[in-house]
């Protein structure tokens, strides 16, 4: 048995086989060529090949999880019959003698942008259909051996150097039973995906990707760490934890429901980060008092267009019309330096973190802006909606921003629509200067909501993403705490409220801290949400304070996170 | 040439799954078979033009058949539509 170290990202065990996830490059050149015939009967060899698998698939996936589960790709094998999209094609090929990746790739694009134009969500959502259709095709087209995951068939830990947003899109949930990448810190994407879905995961193991596939594997997620080919004995005993975790889950989740009241009486807000309507759904099952944090930019990935205002009206108002009247808060677009819009051709940057994203990008380039400001304020309209500006540095961008959603609003009113009449509007505090600034800021806004991710990365000077210094950008560190204590009292001095939408909302061991500070809204992942009220239900304010005071006397994260586990035991089965 | 019109009762509508029935059931037939919800109109046999339609729960579609066997294809997807895609008994 071997041991590997690396940085716990999402608690819980995972015990399987190993499956390695390797990325495959789909780019294709675009040229002419001499036989157009030659080229349709390639396109057709390709589609006839792609018809296989998939029949394959689907007979696999009938097989294991029945009719219903695998429906979808009887819905892909139709797609790769269609005579509409194979005409077109053909004739593409034909007239203008162009090669079958591109032919094929322009159609299928085609009728993956009429989908998504459509009102219905559900709809919209099968252009990734179309767009998965065309990819298994290019596939083979460009000899590409098989998508990153073709080969996973049991349930299994899946192992890659980071995964982006997009590969993940690609995994197949249902067999994925835990995450280890050699890259990335405890805020990097495979990390938040992985809470998001509690999962359990390890990142930055840099040894990972010398597991060989299917090789027996514990991973711990608490612990950070991943036993390769551990003995039966070990391997019992693990079974036996896991055991023990859901078992506390399940209790928990009974009173996922009720209030987070302290036993002195004091009430806070649990509330959930979401990004799409499924995660609204998810999260008034799991116990959400509300939205604290709706990312957009779900609507602005995996497109080749910008949103329009009704495009984004009618998303936002399936997500406010999920929670009545639950408060529901919006952050504007998170968008420009790392994450990127193919269509927006941004320049590369040489820091993008602490380049031209966010709020910066958004008033830099208003045609950007005034589509989705003005689509919120419609979305609000006798709904409990509220927005707020990410990565704010100083005064003059809130005064920036609310006088152009203002504009906005003057508009809509002049055009005889209705608009949300009181919207309350906070920002993000995640950059230092906003935090120092607090007592400027709240009197420009309504509340604040604190991003310890980037907080931490930002005070810190530590990427998040890097595995070598991503244990300095820890939420535990005081000096983040320290921050977070001065924006809470700066808040309160002025009658405003904070909320906390960063993963240290949700880890148990910060709760008692955050409550002890005065925080009145906790935000954080739908999976989070039961532990995170009981525990809240345990503690005593009196108590809570007593902890978060001792917590930022101390020198380290670590010193922080055993002050915590040493006063307050978790609440157990 | 024959038409009909139908209600879709289908809880999500036309989506996936009810529009790939509804579209192996038309491609059993050789007639040249249109729906039209709307504004729009879709080749019955094409599945990508049949959701691009976004026919929703409660949508109003109109089915017309060109060919031989254009009445019995009309009654196949009426049987289907009405039974709610094989969901009701």
């Amino acid at each position: 048995m071997k041991t590997l170290h690396g940085i716990a990202a999402s608690p819980g065990i995972a015990i399987g086989p190993a499956f390695r996830f390797r990325q495959v490059d789909l780019r294709y050149g675009r040229y002419t060529v001499e036989s157009a015939d030659a080229e349709w009967a390639r396109c057709q060899a390709a589609l006839e090949t792609a018809r296989k698998q998939l029949a394959a698939v689907h007979a696999k996936a009938e097989a294991e999880s029945g009719a219903e589960q695998a429906a979808i790709f009887e819905a892909h094998i139709l797609m790769l019959e269609d005579p509409d999209l194979l005409e077109m094609v053909q004739k593409d090929i034909e007239e203008h003698n162009v090669n079958a990746e591109a032919a094929l790739s322009d159609a299928t694009e085609k009728y993956a942008q009429m989908l998504e134009a459509l009102d219905d969500e559900y709809l919209r959502a099968r252009a990734a259909d179309v767009r998965d259709v065309a990819a298994r095709v290019l596939r083979i087209l460009l000899g590409v051996a098989e998508s990153p995951t073709a080969g996973l068939a049991t349930p299994s830990i899946i192992l890659a150097t980071d995964l982006t947003p997009s590969d993940t899109v690609m995994l197949d949930k249902s067999l994925v039973l835990g995450l280890c990448t050699a890259q990335g810190g405890a805020t990097s994407h495979a990390a938040i995906l992985a809470r998001s879905l509690g999962l359990p995961a390890v990142v930055g193991a840099s040894q990972v990707l010398e597991v060989p596939d299917d090789t027996i594997l514990v991973l711990d997620g608490r612990e950070g760490t991943l036993l390769v080919q551990p003995d039966a004995g070990t391997v019992a005993l693990y079974r036996e934890r896991q055991a023990a975790g859901a078992r506390v889950l399940a209790h928990v989740q009974q009173w996922a429901h009720e209030p987070a009241v302290t036993r002195d009486g004091h009430r806070v807000e649990v509330v959930a980060n979401i990004g799409n309507v499924e995660g609204a759904q998810a999260a008034l099952g799991a116990g959400a008092e509300g939205v604290g944090l709706l990312r957009t930019e779900f609507l602005y990935l995996e497109r080749t267009h910008l949103p329009d205002e009704e495009q984004q009206y009618l998303a936002y108002r399936a997500i406010v019309d999920t929670f009545g009247d639950l408060p529901v808060i919006l952050r504007t677009l998170d968008i420009g330096g790392d994450k990127k819009l193919p269509y927006l051709e941004l320049p590369d940057e040489m820091n993008p973190f602490l380049g031209l994203r966010a709020i910066r990008l958004c008033l830099a380039r208003p045609e950007l802006f005034r589509p989705q400001l003005r689509a919120a304020l419609r979305a609000g309209a006798g709904r409990n909606l509220k927005v707020m500006f990410p990565m704010v540095a100083m005064v003059a961008e809130v005064r920036s921003a609310r006088s152009m959603l203002e504009q906005c609003r003057a508009e809509l009113l002049a055009e005889g629509k209705s608009v949300a009449e009181e919207m309350q509007v906070g920002i993000m505090v995640e950059i230092p200067a906003a935090a120092v600034m607090a007592d400027r800021l709240a009197a420009q806004v309504d509340f604040f909501s604190i991003g310890t991710n980037d907080l931490s990365q930002y005070t810190c000077a530590a990427d998040r993403t890097n595995a070598q210094v991503a244990w300095l950008a820890s939420a535990f560190q005081p000096a983040v705490l320290r921050l977070v204590r001065d924006v809470i009292a700066a808040a309160h001095a002025r009658g405003k409220w904070v909320g906390l939408c960063g993963e240290l909302a949700g880890e148990p061991l910060a709760i008692p801290i955050l409550l002890g500070l005065g925080l009145d809204e906790f935000s954080m992942n739908l999976p989070a949400i039961p532990l995170a009220k009981q525990i809240i239900r345990s503690l005593t304010l009196e108590e809570a304070r007593q902890v978060a005071q001792a917590a930022l006397e101390l020198d380290d994260p670590e010193a922080v996170q055993a002050l915590v586990k040493e006063r307050m035991p978790l609440p157990a089965a | 040439m024959p038409e009909t019109t139908l209600t879709i009762h289908h809880q999500v509508g036309l989506h996936a799954r009810p529009a790939a029935l509804f579209v192996q059931t038309a491609k059993q037939f050789r007639s040249n078979i249109k729906v039209v919800h709307g504004a729009k109109e879709a080749n019955a046999k094409s599945i990508l033009s049949v959701l691009a339609l976004g026919a929703e729960h409660g949508a109003v579609i109109v089915v017309r058949a060109e060919g031989e066997d254009a009445d019995q294809s009309l009654a196949a997807l009426t049987a289907l539509v009405e039974s709610d895609f094989g969901e009701k008994t």
